[in-house]
């Protein structure tokens, strides 16, 4: 084939299958940082415009509006507010659920079925079975992450405590909806698709048990108030709160939305920061190595012009060499975004309930993607191709002169005064082309700062859900009733079979303002100085809950804009709804959402409310945990339960799925790059520097001598990488902690010592590994070959 | 110790081919020679005459495709690439016509090269004295003209002291006055330490300063001379 070649074409396929290997580990560097840029930018799209999709076609909810019992009636003067489209009401509740085969209580919640079918707020997607009967009270529908993760299937039955009773009901039909795209109870961190379960059911058969006939507890809206949507919740929380309103909130507050949210802007941060490293790497690479082949080519070149060769005809030589490199890094990186693409869409199918999830990048990711690329080629070339255009052919063929080494610092000289000849060369060598040592070091240190980069997470969360779990909250089982109760509730849940300690808690619904600035949250009432759910500060130690005002989380503070000592205006909106002036007593480190507490006396007092609580935080009898489940799902009385044990090890099993997938591609790239570079480097070095190694095989340096000046410097190189990959390391780590800051999770900027030490190694097999295939190469060094030509 | 009159090296029947078929190259076709020791021998050929592959050979650079050489008492042809190595590094100095210094090193150090690895090495000092450099010695080799950076080479070849100092075109890329420069050191390095030395050369009046004349052609040397009276370097001239 190459037959039909013209003749300086023939030269660019030769010369390409001669540097083959130096070209496939470029394009492979540039395919790491294309298929990273597809991945992430092309899921990141298909992500948000699946959710666009789905909640466009479903109809999601733009606002929630929580009651204790309105009206039906009520609906029509929520139709009429401003920026409303349209309005549904319904009942939603929070439910135990018991399912055969599961000992621990689950968590879940019910909602009203419309009375008409057709199109809906919130609409379901119904997957398999059919909709309840609607005059079969028993009948529900299930939620499919739930329902498949307990093997239930239509026909199947479950238990529930509705409203303290317990009724057996029957699954109808297996839906999805837009409200539990993440399926999360709440409270909690990660989904857990055995714990959490929702139902759907006939909507008079609901009303009769939680005593709601002819009424609704839950407004859902859709509104066409687009961002500023702050007067419309106002206005709602007005009308509503006679009825109980506890607030109404927004998308931004939806747990499900609010995941999702999350994990898009991940994405987005992901997309931002590491693509570029790669290309960084590779334009890096090429400038090395087409600089250099140039450089060994420049009496070919000389000849070429001589010969009548436009500068420009030599020119196209070298860009369309460069060009077939970073064409064949687009190709690997489009096959590898695209493989990487439908992989993630796979796993986040398990994570994120969609009808579909299709990995589709649109055709500007590819563009953008594919021209960075190129710009970066271009960017990398550059000074190669001008030196190309620019060298003169009478200068060209005549050899170059030996690189002068006489400016050697003086300071190396005393440094080296009394070491040998070979390791004098290696740091005279440095010295003499420091740029490139420099760009060596930096693209060997890159890869070891993305390493640490991509590990260091996993040190962070867990450090964060070590602190969650046994620093912070310390028990073993949340209660929540399903009214609020007296004190004395807490001795009856102490009497369950295995209950140990106890400890009570109040939330409450309300609504902080600080000028401008409002926040819907929920305030915690706990004992001054609790033993199981504590509050510490930033260095962990527990804070004593002062017996005035409010401590907020520092998440909570900062997006309050408000200090210690500052008044903060909290509007209760539960209970007698008073709104007051309270002082920020403190402020207090929370790795997750953004919590607020009080002393829980003070919070009774502030309410004109005896000692009232709304749940309890208990240690359990490991021996005696499933009677005390048993117990636990005959007491009416209880709303919710959440399990620490069961909610941590659903949290590790996220953690090795996700993030340990990313943590693999993570350390494949970056040993990639740290091969690409090492290897790179040493194959130009062998092939500017062979003449000067065969003479020394010549003059009787043994194998291992000569390569010992040659991967001797690529050593000194790696080491010096080494303190440098850390702390571009700890750069990056703390740029994705910055960009990680979210109102749901914060990462605490931890590194281990083993992630380091990790990542060095995984440097130093990389290098060690592109050393001995060029060991090989000089063991091949023809001497005779060498010494004859003269480059 | 090996009786005076065992030559330094001996070659018997070499022959070396490249490659097979119809494009088989020969290059040597069967050479046979004696080289007594201490003498300068000057093998003299057109290009392609085989020359400077019968040089590799016996320099323990190249292997014949058959054939034996002999160093003193050991068969040079019977050894590995480790042995190779340890004989070019113990017994032979080699010069070439591109010099191939380090070019990270000074003179000295250049020097220093071999002779941190030899067994029984003059100084670099000594040797560089002995080329007539010893002013230089602190220069690098982008600091040095190529006659003198030629004379590093020679002073690098022969600080170990060598048996033998095989020279390929040592003046080829050098002009004729800087190249008497050069050859006078070698004479001087042969003269002095009775180093045994061949010089290859397609240079005919350089043939004049050696004890014998080896003239090669189509991979076989076609003649043999004995010079009774080889004149100095200096009166050379071409």
């Amino acid at each position: 084939m190459i037959e039909f070649l013209a003749p300086l074409d023939r030269k660019l396929a030769r010369d390409l299958w001669a540097i083959k290997g130096q070209a496939l580990a470029i394009a492979v560097v540039i395919g790491c940082g294309v298929g990273m840029y597809l991945m992430s930018k092309g899921m990141l799209a298909s992500l948000a415009d699946t959710r666009a999709a789905y909640y466009e076609r479903y109809r999601f909810a733009d606002v929630w509006v929580p009651v204790k019992r309105a009206p039906s009636a009520q609906l029509a003067h929520i139709t009429e507010l401003p920026g409303v489209r349209r309005a549904e009401t319904r009942i939603r509740a929070g439910v135990i659920l018991d399912v055969e085969g599961a000992s621990a209580p689950i968590t879940g919640e019910i909602q009203s079925l419309p009375f008409i079918r057709g199109p809906h707020i919130n609409d379901f997607v119904l997957r398999r079975g059919r909709y309840p009967d609607p005059v079969r009270e028993e009948e529900v529908l299930a939620l499919e992450a739930f329902a498949d993760a307990h093997n239930l299937a239509p026909g199947d039955h479950l238990y529930a405590i509705l409203n303290g009773t317990k009724k057996k009901l029957t699954i109808s039909g297996i839906a999805l909806s837009p409200e539990y795209v993440y399926a999360i109870s709440p409270g909690e961190i990660v989904p857990d698709k055995k714990r959490f379960g929702v139902l759907w059911m006939n909507r008079d058969a609901l009303a009769n048990a939680f005593d709601l006939d002819g009424a609704f507890n839950e407004v859902v809206l859709l509104t066409s108030t687009g961002d500023n949507q702050e007067p419309l919740l106002e206005q709602l929380d007005r009308l509503l709160k006679r009825y109980g309103a506890t607030g109404a909130y927004g998308r931004d507050q939806q747990i499900s939305d609010q995941f999702l949210t999350n994990e898009i802007q991940e994405l987005e941060t992901l997309g931002r920061l590491l693509p570029p490293i790669f290309l960084l790497v590779a334009a890096f690479l090429l400038n090395v190595v087409i600089g250099r082949l140039v450089d060994t080519e420049r009496e070919q070149i000389g000849l070429l012009k001589a010969f009548g060769y436009s500068n420009s005809a030599v020119a196209l030589h070298y860009l369309k060499m460069i060009g077939v490199i970073t064409f064949l890094g687009i190709v690997v990186g489009v096959a590898l975004g695209l493989w990487l693409g439908h992989g993630l869409a796979r796993l986040y199918m398990d994570y994120f309930k969609f009808p579909f999830l299709l990995f589709r990048a649109p055709p500007e990711v590819y563009l953008v993607g594919i021209g960075f690329c190129l710009l970066v080629s271009a960017a990398g070339t550059f000074t190669a191709v001008r030196k190309v255009v620019r060298l003169d052919p009478a200068v060209a063929m005549v050899p170059p002169p030996p690189p002068d080494y006489s400016r050697s610092g003086r300071w190396l000289e005393m440094l080296t005064r009394w070491i040998d000849q070979p390791s004098r060369m290696i740091l005279r060598h440095l010295y003499r082309w420091p740029k490139r040592a420099a760009m060596s070091c930096i693209g060997i240190a890159m890869s070891m700062g993305l390493l640490i980069g991509a590990s260091f997470s996993m040190d962070a969360v867990m450090v964060m859900v070590d602190i969650s779990f046994n620093v912070i909250d310390r028990q073993d089982v949340t209660v929540n009733f399903v009214e609020p109760r007296n004190i004395r509730a807490v001795q009856d849940v102490l009497h369950a079979p295995g209950a140990m300690t106890a400890e009570p808690f109040r939330a409450i619904p309300v609504v902080l303002r600080n000028g401008p600035r409002t926040r819907r949250e929920a305030v915690i009432g706990l004992a001054p100085q609790p033993e199981l759910s504590r509050v510490v500060d930033t260095d962990l130690n527990p804070v004593v809950l002062p017996d005035y005002g409010i401590v907020l989380s520092d998440k909570l503070a900062e997006l309050l804009a408000i200090e210690t000592g500052d008044t903060l205006r909290m509007e209760v909106r539960t209970g007698r709804r008073p709104e007051v002036d309270v002082v920020v007593s403190g402020i207090v480190k929370t790795y997750m959402g953004t919590a607020a507490f009080m002393d829980l006396a003070e919070m009774n007092r502030m309410l004109r409310d005896d000692m009232v609580i709304s749940g309890t935080y208990l240690l359990i009898d490991p021996e005696q945990a499933d009677a005390f489940y048993r117990a636990l799902k005959n007491t009416p009385v209880v709303a919710g339960v959440s399990l620490q044990e069961q909610a941590q090890n659903a949290f590790y099993d996220t953690l090795q799925d996700s993030l340990g997938t990313f943590v693999f591609f993570n350390t494949l790239f970056a040993g990639l790059i740290a091969i690409g570079v090492v290897y790179n480097s040493a194959r130009i070095s062998l092939s500017e520097r062979g003449r000067e190694l065969a003479s020394l095989r010549v003059l009787g340096l043994t194998r291992g001598e000569v390569s010992y000046i040659l991967l001797g410097e690529l050593a000194v190189l790696t080491l010096l990488a080494l303190p440098l990959g850390a702390l571009l390391g700890y750069l990056l780590a703390w740029t994705l902690v910055q960009s990680f800051d979210t109102e749901l999770f914060r990462i605490p900027l931890i590194i281990n010592p083993s992630t380091y030490g990790h990542a060095a190694l995984v440097v130093l097999f990389s290098a060690a590994a592109s050393g001995l295939l060029v060991h090989r190469r000089i063991q091949r060094l023809d001497l005779i070959a060498v010494l004859k030509t003269r480059e | 110790m090996e009786p005076e009159n065992l030559p330094a090296i001996r070659a018997e029947g070499l022959t070396k081919t490249y490659g097979s078929g119809e494009s088989t190259v020969h290059a040597l076709r069967g050479v046979s020679l004696s080289v007594p020791r201490g003498e300068m021998v000057v093998l003299l050929g057109p290009s392609g005459s085989g020359k400077s592959t019968l040089l590799n050979i016996l320099g323990g650079l190249d292997s014949p495709t058959s054939g034996r050489v002999f160093f003193d008492h050991d068969e040079l042809t019977a050894f590995d690439d480790r042995h190779l190595t340890q004989f070019r590094r113990e017994f032979v100095g080699f010069v070439f016509q591109f010099y191939n210094l380090i070019p990270s090193l000074t003179a000295r150090e250049n020097v220093a090269l071999v002779t941190e690895i030899a067994r029984n090495p003059m100084t670099p000092e000594q040797a560089l004295e002995l080329v007539g450099l010893g002013k230089r010695m602190d220069h690098f080799p982008a600091q040095l003209s190529g006659g003198e950076q030629q004379r590093v080479a020679i002073a690098r070849a022969i600080a170990k002291q060598p048996r033998v100092l095989l020279c390929d075109e040592p003046t080829g890329a050098l002009d004729s006055k800087t190249g008497i420069v050069v050859l006078e050191a070698i004479a001087r390095v042969n003269r002095e330490l009775g180093t045994t030395t061949m010089v290859i050369t397609h240079n005919a009046a350089i043939a004049r300063m050696a004890d014998r004349i080896l003239s090669m052609a189509d991979g076989e040397i076609q003649r043999t001379e004995t010079n009774p009276a080889p004149c100095a370097p200096a009166e050379l001239s071409w």
